[in-house]
């Protein structure tokens, strides 16, 4: 099977959110299985909430063994994946497309230049470039190239307060998601301009996009038009349905 | 007689659950992108979709790691692993095997264990340690990157978690019908006590 055909889009939010249903369902009753041996653990809340504990939990235990510094591996450009999956909680034929002159980049939360960013300013900004594998939260990976702006000197440009917890993504495509500020400072997490040398295609997140190869894919939002930083815990799309947090690589 | 310890016996039942709780729940997550042409069926697994399936594998890989740390450690301590699987000899454990496939194998002081049962206990053991291993390298490639590069990093790992599981599941199919041959072993793995041979 080709890489193309073995990829399937993430499913749309309504049937998300139907199986979800469908998952807690199923989470009683094979749950309440498991446990027989006495536990109470039987009504599906009391499941999905000691679920939800240990999600928690993971987020702390992977925030822990996270390394600011450890790089993740780079490739020769022979390596990368063509052609590179397309992903995204809908599919092709729902790709937003935006004006580049007219998109501005929104800047808000816990940051002292509140300015918009246009696309110009932001490619007069010094770039960097790398060849990282992607890994999707559904086990497939592919490597690409992306180059743009260090996300952290972009931080430091807009006075955002480093000390603060989160850095969070509003996208125009309806997506959002939410990172820890180590990771939004590590060196590899990149405000991608280009993909493949290229300026970023549409179904790679026009025209932008936040590169993260120390986070799984859906931790990489696409299509971003505000970004803002703040100590309350923002969430996100995938996340407000049950997908870990940090899902850290 | 006291055929098993408390602790093994409390060890056992804990790594049942979590291995039916990992099988069930990495099947679903399996199937969100199938290494080979085939999916387990979706009422054979656990979670419902990808997201709670990872919920439960994350949840219970804790209950797996802990009982299988204090497992090796009181079987290392208290001499358990010593008395019960030495000396072992690989000669002795496949011609025990191919006499149990004959319906050869006497077997009649169920405290000690034949080369075959030793072999298989010792294989599990060694599989569920593989186990763990390319859960994390699956879990963290990039903070365990070294420990990745032993199994063909990232892509070697699926590869490496999957045939592990696929010898845990069979192991399980065998040891199941080995007590459904013998079925006094069953109750002993709950009392500890061996009821007389009838």
């Amino acid at each position: 099977m080709s890489m193309g055909e073995r990829i399937r889009p993430h499913r749309g939010p309504r049937l998300a959110s139907l199986e979800r249903r469908l998952f807690l369902r199923q989470g009683l009753s094979l749950g309440a299985l498991a446990l027989l041996s006495g536990c109470e653990l039987r009504d599906s809340e009391s499941v999905q909430g000691m679920l939800d504990a240990m999600s928690g939990w993971n987020d702390g235990v992977q925030s822990w063994l996270f390394s600011p510094t450890r790089l993740a591996p780079e490739f020769p450009e022979s390596r990368i994946t063509t052609p590179f999956p397309f992903n995204a909680y809908y599919g092709r034929d729902e790709i937003r497309r935006v004006d580049p002159g007219a998109w501005r980049l929104e800047v808000g939360g816990m940051v002292r230049d509140k300015r918009a960013w246009t696309l110009a300013e932001l490619n007069r900004l010094p770039q960097v470039s790398q060849v990282t594998r992607h890994i999707c939260v559904e086990g497939w990976s592919a490597i690409g190239k992306w180059s743009g702006v260090r996300f952290s000197e972009f931080l430091q440009r807009v006075g955002a307060d480093l000390t603060a917890k989160y850095v969070g993504f509003k996208c125009f495509d309806d997506y959002s998601t939410s990172i820890d500020m180590a990771t939004a400072l590590h060196p590899q997490t990149q405000l991608s301009l280009r993909f493949a040398d290229q300026l970023l295609p549409p179904e790679y997140g026009a025209p932008l996009k936040l590169r993260i190869p120390t986070k799984l894919g859906f931790k990489n939002p696409k299509h971003i038009a505000e970004i803002f930083v703040t100590n309350d815990y923002p969430g996100g799309y995938w996340e407000d349905q049950g997908y870990n947090w940090f899902s850290g690589s | 007689m006291n055929l098993h310890p408390l602790a093994v016996r409390i060890a056992h039942w804990v790594n049942a659950l979590a291995i039916l709780l990992m099988v069930l729940s990495g099947w679903r997550i399996y199937n969100a992108d199938p290494l080979f042409g085939f999916t387990f069926p979706k009422d054979w697994t656990l979670g419902g979709w990808l997201a709670g399936a990872l919920q439960w594998h994350f949840a219970a890989m804790w209950l797996l790691f802990a009982n299988g740390v204090a497992y090796l450690a009181y079987g290392i301590l208290s001499g358990h692993f010593r008395r019960k699987f030495l000396p072992f000899s690989p000669r002795a454990a496949l011609r025990d095997a191919l006499d149990a496939l004959r319906l050869r194998l006497k077997h009649d002081d169920l405290s000690v264990y034949n080369a075959a049962q030793r072999a298989a206990y010792l294989g599990a053991i060694a599989l569920i340690v593989l186990l763990v291993l390319s859960g994390l390298v699956l879990w963290k490639p990039v903070q365990l990157y070294a420990l990745g590069m032993l199994m063909g990093d990232y892509e070697g790992a699926r590869y490496v978690h999957f045939f592990c599981m696929a010898g845990i599941v069979l192991f399980v199919l065998a040891h199941v019908t080995m007590v459904a041959l013998v079925p006094r072993t069953f109750s002993a793995m709950i009392t500890g006590r061996l009821r007389r041979a009838p």
